[in-house]
């Protein structure tokens, strides 16, 4: 689904370079994690795929299905498949939750080709997803993230991902800023969006987040690079030893 | 060194390309008193405090500067609303163009006939309120219309007025300078709802005076947008009385000069007062609000919100003032002028103004000019929205704020359309 070959990204303002040659695979279908110290690059990578400006590509290629993410706009990526759920998602004051989520999903289904839902068909629609995640009527009425608690902002990412059925998602440090509830309500939302054709990247500092979300694989990313990959017994290595184990242990 | 020729050797040019229409003694009277005003006040200079950020020129000038005539295929604003239609051509009265003038509750008369008869209702109201608002600011083109103004209707609503009332003006000559004045009297308890589009003339100076006596509603809606090379002046000058409520939003699009002044008394105790307006310019373009708002009743609400979009060289323009007199306790004042910077070569000069003389208010204003916020266009991009669809969409978020101040939905959607429409029209 997702191939990630030799990626190297600096900052485009200035002479930092951030990602060093990472190389990465998610088959479809599959659930794989990334962890690592502050610093690593793990945001970055989440930013570089889904195309957010700011980020110089100077060597190495990103495909999503065979199709080159990195030569397309973030809207063009999105139409393709990809999904980001924001670390820190954004507050659009005066655009409304509802019109906000047909806009993008309509946007997409004229991008693929195919027609656009109904204002009926996409209010059961977003009645329905909405429901599973305990999202009421209130927010989804309400400007996009205005006012919303932490837990509502990762909550709406996930209904944004659910109604929007991406190929690929991925999750940056979703788990950030949410208590235990809001932490199980996310992660079943999540689950319930596991599927063979769908994969998921979860970026997350804490093993926590992957008792909720089973990953297939796990990564340790360090410096701008996967340092390390394994299964699902590498994220309580890391619970147990600390990034500076890990790292300390391969030098 | 070339020096400005004086103000009086101006205002006697300008006046001289000017003849006062015949009227009845009242309103002989009343434009009179306004010629000596104008002469008092003289046409303004660059260097006037209120003229600053605007160049009077075009105004000034006694020919108005040509305008071409703009076709469009669009249907006009507010097509789809039952309403009452009195049309102006070049700034006359087109009673051929125009619905039967009469109504449950409302009383319309075009200028001339009220200004024929030795009495009538609008005596009170002509050049009156126009007058009051000459202090502390001297607003020279609404003397000017006072005295020379050759068309316009008085609207009298005696009880609550359904359908609207809308002034719609044609331009199909391109050098018209046209000068129309409206009287509207809102009695006790009764409503009111004016809509106003459509380019008037190659220039266009409109002066509206409303009386909103007690208990009264006024709202008025106003599209200014299809003529390109238009350059109006215009003034609203209001009287609220004790409960009385009056609401006015303007949507403004395209024309090379347009200065909108809104001079408004809060004279009953628990008069509401709303003034709105979105902006939108892309070019050659120079939108200028200028507000007044006096407080002199107690437990009143004032609420400005001017909002502009600007590109590629466009001006916008804001200069609004609360003014709460000493005995204006429980004033709740607002005011919010912002504008959106779509380039680097855009423009926005404000300044917002509060003099208060009461010790019992509160007063709020701000004013902000910004860019788009990149974070929010990247989240709409990132869920798949255009850059350019996911940037009107931003524009519109910006604007809703004064949109919403359009009281009716259905007149609020029609003028939510044209925005869209414009900013498709407009894309890059």
């Amino acid at each position: 689904m997702l191939k990630i070959n030799n990626l190297h990204v600096k900052l485009e303002e200035e002479e930092k370079v951030i990602l060093k040659g990472v190389d990465l695979e998610v088959p479809a279908g599959a659930v794989h994690a990334i962890m690592g110290p502050n610093g690593s690059g793990k945001s970055t990578l989440s930013y570089v795929l889904s195309g957010r400006d700011g980020y110089e590509v100077t060597e190495g290629a990103a495909t999503l299905e065979g199709t080159d993410l990195l030569d397309l706009d973030p809207e063009e990526r999105a139409a393709a498949g990809l999904f980001l759920a924001f670390q820190y998602p954004v507050e659009i004051p005066g655009v409304g939750n509802m019109t906000f989520l047909r806009t993008a999903l309509n946007a997409q289904r004229k991008a693929r080709g195919e027609e656009e839902m109904s204002a009926a068909d996409f209010l059961k629609f977003v009645r329905e997803k909405a429901k599973s995640l305990k999202i009421d009527a209130d927010m989804l009425k309400r400007p996009v993230n205005v006012g919303f608690s932490g837990g509502e902002k990762k909550r709406n990412e996930i209904l944004q991902m659910a109604m929007l059925e991406p190929k690929m998602c991925i999750l940056d440090e979703t788990d950030s800023g949410l208590d235990v509830d809001a932490m199980r309500l996310v992660s079943e939302g999540v689950n319930a969006l596991r599927d063979e054709g769908r994969s998921f990247l979860v970026i997350t500092h804490y093993q926590r987040l992957l008792d909720h979300i089973q990953p297939d694989v796990v990564h340790i990313m360090a410096d701008g690079r996967i340092v390390k990959s394994g299964g699902p017994d590498l994220a309580l290595e890391v619970e147990n030893n600390g990034y500076a184990g890990i790292l300390g242990e391969m030098a | 060194m070339a020096l400005a020729s004086p103000s009086a050797d101006a205002t006697t040019a300008r006046v001289a390309a000017l003849s006062l229409p015949e009227s009845g003694v009242w309103a002989a009277q009343a434009r009179r008193d306004a010629l000596d005003r104008l002469a008092a006040m003289g046409l303004p200079k660059r260097r006037d405090e209120y003229w600053r950020f605007t160049r009077p020129d075009d105004f000034n000038a006694p020919v108005a500067p040509a305008a071409a005539v703009f076709k469009t295929d669009e249907a006009p604003v507010f097509g789809e609303i039952d309403r009452l239609r009195i049309v102006f051509r070049d700034g006359v009265f087109d009673a051929e163009a125009s619905d039967d003038l009469t109504g449950e509750g409302l009383e319309i008369e075009r200028l001339a006939t009220a200004a024929a008869q030795d009495i009538h209702w609008a005596k009170d109201v002509y050049g009156v309120l126009e007058a009051r608002g000459q202090e502390p600011v001297a607003r020279p083109f609404a003397a000017m219309n006072t005295a020379f103004a050759s068309d316009g209707v008085v609207i009298r609503a005696t009880g609550k007025v359904s359908r609207p009332v809308n002034l719609t003006y044609l331009h199909e000559d391109t050098t018209s300078d046209a000068i129309l004045h409206f009287v509207i009297k809102v009695e006790t308890g009764a409503e009111l709802t004016v809509l106003e589009n459509g380019p008037a003339a190659a220039r266009f100076n409109k002066c509206m005076e409303v009386e909103v006596a007690d208990g009264g509603t006024f709202h008025h809606v106003r599209a200014q947008g299809r003529d390109h090379e238009r350059r109006a002046v215009t003034h609203i000058f209001a009287r609220l009385g004790e409960e009385s409520v009056f609401k006015s939003f303007t949507l403004t699009v395209n024309g090379v000069m347009t200065r909108n002044e809104a001079v408004i008394e809060l004279t009953g105790d628990n008069a509401v007062a709303h003034v709105a307006g979105a902006a939108l310019g892309d070019g050659d373009f120079h939108h200028d609000d200028t507000v007044f708002v006096t407080h002199d009743a107690v437990n009143c609400e004032s609420r400005q919100v001017f909002k502009k979009v600007l590109r590629n060289g466009a001006i916008g323009t804001f200069q609004g003032k609360i003014l709460v007199k000493e005995d204006a306790q429980k004033t709740d004042g607002y005011q919010l002028s912002q504008a959106l910077l779509l380039d680097n070569d855009a423009q926005f000069l404000a300044k917002p103004e509060l003099e208060i003389y009461a010790d019992d208010v509160a007063c709020s204003h701000g004013s902000t000019t910004g860019a788009i916020d990149e974070e929010a266009l990247f989240y709409l991009r990132s869920r798949g929205v255009p850059e350019t669809e996911a940037q009107d969409l931003l524009v519109l978020a910006f604007l809703a704020e004064a949109i919403d101040e359009i009281e009716s939905e259905e007149i609020g959607e029609d003028i939510l359309s044209r925005l869209s429409a414009w900013l498709v029209r407009h894309r890059k």
